[in-house]
């Protein structure tokens, strides 16, 4: 797949501290799906010895547009074995790609569970056939993620698996995490934790607060993610091993990374769009939508999450993606499920949320959301290196959207963002230097 | 009575969503049922050719039976259902069920059930009147009327007055019912009760929690227990019935912290010798029997002004 691409502002992944870059404009080029220089371009003869393209070369011309890294999503649920009625991997991956996304680690919590590489098996070979962008599975740690007997992890990886996580719930007790973190060492493969201690958050719907209290329904309180951050951390840094820490939501949590990090312990972690834009507030009147585990907390978390983002206590944005059927959705509050889709929304709001306001520049999301999660999971993507698979989108910032939770790609329909207005879309995702979205 | 007194809304789901304003109506219009229920004659035809269907998913005695009179003296027919007996034993939906009974031509779904915020799901997806006759641990506010009439009937008045309640705050929808019309009306709330029983944020609603019993009856006017579910015991919430009797119970002791003319208020049905003794149960000053009483009047006036509603909707007096 060859391709040209030409008066693109070309914005590169800003290293974390990096001085600020103006995105530059430029020429992008791509030979056989693959990144390439202007020599490597002439030499495959898309280009002539003065850099005109030649004729019969695909050339889109990209003025006005910004073009990143494809995005990346650390965590996205798919859905793929046995829940099909929520999303598939074809759909998935189309709500993907028309978000920006390129590459989406898929979480293992399907039915039956990827605790195994037949399963890690079948998710690849299912991609391979169907699915519009590159999907990475995720394995679990446990057998079943019943938190008892460690999955074959070294297998799961083998087959393709490029990091495991009990993600749903945690990984039970701080021994079963001790064990896994050891045992996936030596495999090089990353441990995914979500953090919540079930104890505390059992029964919880919404997050412990005014808002909680004033509904008459069961919070959950901020502490039981914080005390899993906290094991975690401190099991890392005895281990002198990594961890990866997953929608991370409290103010609590992002004050303990940050300090763990000055302790030079490797903690990474991540954060979702709705813990930057939404709080508990959304959840009033009953608002099935806004239940997600976990829970939207208080202004204050919000902001300690941007803050996190903008110091680089948070190592990038994953969209926990998480379709839902309508009727596990429109109906009482408490029997509703948790979680949102994000995988169509994240870059708008992380644009409308973060740039716009200031916090962050656009070279700032092209880490967040691209080159770190490729870092940390060694998926040789995220920049424009020659030589990379071409995973590119390009970016309208002027372009205005206003959610319509029905008329996504998805095929569920749960996102809370209905009706709001959002600033800068996709106009363009380019897998492999093949198009898979066209908005 | 004029076009703007009385309900402006075609369900009533809590007391957070009702005006001042709509309160004193419902107040207003009880004194007027209670005069009914009092005279020898009790079968009015206010909502004659109207059907009520009570949908409960929890036991309830009191409450139950209360909407079933107060319908019945209002000359609507009545129905009821309930989990066991009905399909939803077999899996149906709240909503199925619902909107089943709402073809029914029914008039009014009184619904009681376990989850908070189900009646709020459900009105706007029937043509029928919801009235919460209590959800989960959100409201109750048929109950906090009652005790709104109990307390004016009694007092005189309710702006001013210090109501001190007891018990297990966390999960009572009386609680919280009581502490939005209390507010709303001047009042001033005190909780009392163990401290794995009252939510943490209790303070942000601009309620007053109290470490004592006795700090929270100091200077009532009013001082109100709350059933205590006894399985929150095995549930780890507290100790014993011992220990709870010991400290949370409503004894003469509290009693003489709160003003001279205290009220003594239970929603029922109670727990003798937990939340108080009998003989405070039966005490001069408690006004628990009247409660039940006033409660039958309450739920005629809801019944009545939401009807109003509904006629004068229907005759497009006001728009849908």
């Amino acid at each position: 797949m060859n391709l040209i691409i030409t008066n693109a502002k070309i914005v590169h992944p800003r290293p974390l501290g990096a001085a600020h870059t103006k995105p530059e404009l430029g020429t992008i080029y791509v030979v056989d799906g693959a990144f390439a220089t202007c020599e490597g371009a002439l030499a495959a003869g898309l280009v002539t010895a003065d850099g005109t393209p030649r004729e019969g070369t695909a050339v889109v011309d990209a003025t006005g547009l910004y073009a990143l890294p494809g995005l990346i999503d650390a965590h996205t649920h798919l859905r793929d074995p046995g829940q099909e009625y929520k999303e598939t991997i074809a759909t998935g991956t189309r709500a993907a790609a028309r978000g920006g996304f390129t590459s989406v680690l898929c979480m293992p919590n399907t039915k039956p569970v990827i605790d195994n590489a037949a399963v890690v098996r079948y998710v690849i070979d299912k991609a391979r056939r169907e699915a519009a962008v590159n999907v990475f599975p995720i394995g679990a740690v446990t057998k079943g993620q019943k938190g008892v007997e460690i999955a074959e992890i070294g297998l799961m990886q083998e087959a393709g698996a490029v990091a495991v996580s009990d993600d749903g719930v945690p990984v039970s007790t701080a021994a079963m995490l001790q064990r896994a973190l050891l045992y996936a060492a030596d495999f090089g493969i990353p441990v995914i934790d979500h953090c919540e201690d079930l104890s505390l958050a059992a029964g919880g719907v919404m997050n412990e607060g005014l808002n909680s209290t004033v509904m008459g329904v069961q919070g959950i309180p901020s502490a039981a993610e914080d005390i899993i951050v906290a094991r975690d951390i401190e099991l890392a840094g005895y281990l002198g091993l990594s961890i990866h820490l997953a929608h991370i939501s409290t103010a609590g949590a992002v004050a303990m990374i940050r300090q763990a990090k000055a302790r030079g312990i490797q903690v990474t972690c991540e954060t979702c769009p709705h813990y930057f834009t939404l709080t508990d507030d959304h959840c009033l009147g009953f608002n099935t939508l806004a239940r997600v585990n976990p829970p939207l907390r208080r202004p204050e978390d919000v902001a300690a999450i941007i803050e996190g983002l903008v110091d680089g206590t948070i190592d990038m944005i994953a969209t926990d993606h998480a379709p839902h059927h309508d009727d596990e959705k429109d109906i009482e509050f408490a029997h509703a499920l948790n979680g949102m889709t994000g995988l169509e929304t994240a870059w708008q709001l992380a644009w409308t949320r973060l740039v716009l306001p200031g916090y962050l520049e656009i070279g700032d999301l092209a880490r967040l959301m691209s080159r770190a999660p490729s870092e940390r999971f060694g998926l040789g993507r995220g920049g424009f290196e020659p030589g990379r698979p071409a995973d590119l989108i390009l970016v309208d910032p002027e372009r205005e959207v206003t959610v319509d939770r029905f008329k996504m790609l998805s095929r569920s329909h749960n996102s809370p963002y209905h009706g709001m207005t959002l600033q800068s879309d996709v106009v363009r995702t380019y897998v492999g230097g093949r198009e898979v979205y066209r908005g | 009575m004029s076009r703007d007194e009385g309900l402006r809304r075609k369900d009533l789901l809590g007391i957070q969503q009702l005006d001042v304003d709509e309160i004193y109506a419902i107040l207003n219009t009880a004194r007027n049922m209670k005069q009914v229920m009092e005279s020898g004659n009790k079968r009015t035809a206010y909502l004659a050719g109207k059907s009520v269907v009570t949908l409960f998913f929890e036991n309830s005695t009191r409450t139950r039976a209360s909407f079933d009179f107060a319908a019945k003296y209002l000359g609507a027919s009545s129905g009821a259902l309930s989990n066991s007996g009905s399909a939803t034993a077999k899996g149906e939906s709240l909503l199925d069920t619902a909107i089943t009974i709402d073809h029914m031509a029914t008039d009014f779904l009184i619904l009681r059930h376990q989850v908070s915020g189900s009646p709020h799901y459900l009105a706007p997806r029937v043509q029928a009147s919801v009235i919460n006759a209590g959800d989960g641990c959100n409201e109750h506010p048929t109950q906090a009327l009652l005790d709104l009439y109990t307390m004016r009937d009694k007092l005189g008045r309710l702006d001013g007055l210090r109501v001190a309640i007891i018990g297990d705050i966390s999960h009572s929808r009386v609680a919280r019912s009581n502490l939005w019309a209390l507010q709303k009306l001047g009042c001033d709330v005190r909780f009392a009760g163990p401290g794995t029983m009252m939510p943490r944020f209790i303070e942000q609603t601009g309620a007053t929690r109290c470490r004592s019993v006795e700090e929270a009856a100091d200077g009532a006017d009013v001082v109100m227990g709350l059933r205590i579910q006894l399985e929150r015991q095995t549930a780890g919430l507290f100790p014993s019935v011992p220990e709870y009797v010991r400290y949370y119970s409503i004894t003469e002791e509290v009693l003489a912290h709160a003003a001279p003319h205290a009220l003594i208020m239970h929603p029922g049905p109670t727990n003798h010798g937990v939340e108080m003794e009998t003989s405070i149960v039966e005490h001069e000053r408690s006004v628990i029997h009247e409660q039940v009483t006033n409660g039958v009047a309450v739920r005629m006036a809801v019944l009545y002004l939401l009807n109003l509603y509904r006629n004068r909707r229907q005759r497009g007096v006001l728009s849908a």
